[in-house]
């Protein structure tokens, strides 16, 4: 595959900036400064970045309660994401959001949902206005494992294969629902086997290697932006904190099956390619992951300082 | 003025909005082959099957496919058979299109229409006959519309859709064949806005969708007793015109607020509490409240009709608060 120089440097280092960002998150965590909950994405880098290398902000992604890796992703600024977990004014959605519910609607993030499985109709909705609209973009819809089980699911998959919609269903399969192994939430093993009921592609993929994700999800896109419909590409991934929150989720994970996945880590086995391709030296790998520090660590100082809403923030853009 | 009945009015008002405005598109259970109430019969012809989307029974789906389209520049006309089947995809309503916008700081703009129809009185029992605005008003970010008569259906489908938030518009079944003049050009009817629907001096009736007909009828068997009732139709029930509703009790000093829907928690309790907060001291009798009695819609005509409010009810609710007039 020829993907160039400067596009692997990015992604390299949009990786690096979600796993300091979930990082930063946790550390706040437990300084007890975020307040609600939050659901981190660390571990599941290779899927969102792999995914979003593809796309231009003209087209939409539907994120889910796991989030921020998403936005990061799409182009997300974590000034803005970390003023937004903090509740802050200048937050992504003036602090009424929060984690679950980050969105960036000008780089066609369609927001995190707090809702398992709402965001798959809501992609197929923005795929029909893409089409409507004559433009190229495609829809790419981002859930887990668990929300497979939705109603709202299905109907979402079977009314994109029946308009034959540019619609991308990505399944983060990262083996549990919330704390609920797969094995104990449906009787099928690989999520891909459910395209086959909706007489679309099932692909699986391993979420843990980007280049993977990458040349897999790009020919479900090259087909979406052709006009022959939806594809749906399961990446077999894990979280490495627990669902929510920033414990390492033992309690209900195996220590062998949780070593297993971050052996596999998608990040140094993404460097370690970068280094031996030549792309990057050592000493450049250093300087981004460097780099991306100095960023999180200002964007986590921003949002400290920024200010709160007040009362009178209360009651605005209930309605337009 | 053109005479033309209620559906007629709706299908005019999608025509003429889908002619102004590319982005307006419909989508629903047979809108296009076969519609079940007949209301946008023609539409696929004139505006083909790319505007007028035949879906799945999946309301879920098409609630969804409305707001990642608004999301993205659109303007959906989603139909929901029987507001009934809002019970089979409320996460769109209530987490979805309701709170995108308050939820993203004010980034999102979601202008849907979910068109349903409402109401009782066909023999079509508990799953196809319910009246559930109050659950619907109770949501911050939504809007919901009852129109009465054939003016306002088309004005307020109107302004619906050109209504940059989410608004749901409560058809009812048995207002769907009733006759009014309707302009034949496009106009807004405000949301937001009661009409006076019939002047009085003794007692306020306010009473929504098609028991405003109901509440008239009984305005007309009250007047034969001296007993002149000012009939008040809030039009939208959210948001909810109060100051028209509060300036006729202030006139009258008695009220009585009519709908189909279960009387316990339904919008008549917030209409009679606002007035009690706001109009205590002009009431010269406790407000009341006139609606179904707390079951589900049953089949058998006996029943039903005994569980649907009407003109009686109506008229047995006011006489005993106004005084004996000689």
């Amino acid at each position: 595959m020829d993907i160039p120089k400067d596009n692997l440097v990015q992604m390299y280092e949009a990786m690096v900036t979600i796993r300091q960002f979930e990082e930063g998150v946790a550390k706040l965590m437990r300084d007890a400064k975020i307040p609600g909950v939050a659901h981190l994405y660390a571990g599941e880098e290779a899927v969102g970045v792999g995914v979003c290398s593809l796309l231009t902000k003209d087209d939409y992604i539907a994120s889910t309660h796991r989030g921020h890796g998403h936005l990061i992703a799409k182009g997300g600024d974590p000034k803005g994401m970390y003023a937004e977990l903090l509740g802050r004014s200048p937050g992504y959605c003036h602090g009424k959001g929060g984690s679950m519910h980050i969105a960036d609607l000008d780089l066609g993030m369609l927001g995190a949902n707090g809702i398992v499985g709402a965001g798959a109709p809501i992609a197929v909705g923005a795929a029909f206005a893409a089409r409507y609209k004559g433009s190229s973009a495609v829809a790419v819809c981002f859930f887990g494992d668990g929300a497979t089980n939705e109603g709202a699911f299905h109907e979402a998959v079977n009314l994109a294969a029946l308009l034959k919609l540019p619609v991308i269903f990505v399944c983060e399969n990262n083996l549990y629902g919330e704390w609920t192994r797969q094995d104990r939430h449906q009787t099928v093993r690989d999520v891909a086997e459910r395209a086959e009921a909706y007489n679309m592609p099932g692909i699986i993929v391993d979420g843990m290697d980007i280049l993977a994700v990458r040349q897999t999800v790009g020919q479900a896109i090259e087909r979406a932006r052709r006009g022959d419909g939806p594809s749906l590409v399961e990446c077999k991934t894990y979280r490495f904190f627990d669902h929510q929150g920033v414990g390492d989720g033992a309690a209900d994970r195996p220590a062998e099956e949780m070593a297993e996945w971050k052996a596999r880590d998608p990040i140094p086995r993404f460097r370690s390619y970068l280094i031996e391709t030549e792309t990057l030296t050592e000493a450049e790998a250093a300087q981004i992951e460097q780099r991306v520090a100095t960023r999180i660590e200002g964007a986590i100082a921003f949002a400290e300082a920024a200010p709160f809403p007040t009362p009178d923030d209360l009651l605005t853009d209930v309605y337009a | 003025m053109r005479q033309t009945i209620y559906m007629m009015a709706i299908n005019e008002a999608l025509t003429q909005e889908m002619e102004r405005d590319p982005t307006v598109f419909i989508a629903g259970e047979d809108v296009g082959q076969h519609p079940a109430f007949g209301i946008t019969l023609g539409l696929r012809a004139k505006f083909g099957p790319e505007r007028v989307v035949d879906t799945p029974i999946s309301e879920t789906a098409i609630l969804g496919l409305a707001v990642g389209a608004a999301a993205a520049g659109l303007r959906p006309v989603a139909e929901i058979m029987f507001m009934d089947f809002l019970g089979v995809c409320l996460d769109q309503i209530i987490n979805q299109m309701a709170k995108m916008r308050y939820m993203f700081g004010g980034k999102a703009r979601l202008p849907i229409v979910v068109r349903a129809a409402c109401g009782g009185g066909y023999r079509l029992a508990a799953q196809h006959s319910q009246s559930l605005e109050a659950l619907l008003c109770h949501i911050p970010g939504l809007k919901v519309v009852m129109p009465a008569t054939p003016y306002d259906a088309k004005g307020l489908l109107i302004s619906s859709i050109r209504d940059d938030n989410p608004v749901i518009f409560l058809e009812h079944k048995k207002c769907y064949t009733m006759p009014g003049e309707v302009p034949e050009e496009p106009y807004e009817v405000p949301l937001g806005v009661a009409e006076v629907r019939r002047p009085g001096s003794d007692v306020t009736i306010v009473a929504t969708s098609y028991m405003v007909h109901e509440a008239l009828r009984a305005a007309d068997q009250l007047a034969q007793q001296g007993i002149e009732a000012e009939v008040i139709d809030p039009r939208t029930v959210s948001p909810l015109d109060m100051d028209t509703i509060l300036a006729s009790v202030r006139k009258t000093h008695r009220v009585v607020v009519v709908h189909e829907a279960v009387k316990f928690c339904g919008i008549g309790g917030e209409i009679a509490a606002q007035i009690a907060e706001d109009a205590f001291s002009s009431l010269e009798a406790a407000p009341v409240r006139v609606g179904a009695p707390f079951c589900p819609v049953p089949f058998s005509p006996p029943l039903e009709d005994a569980y649907l409010p009407n003109a009686q009810k109506i008229v047995d609710a006011v006489l005993p608060m106004t005084p004996a007039k000689v």
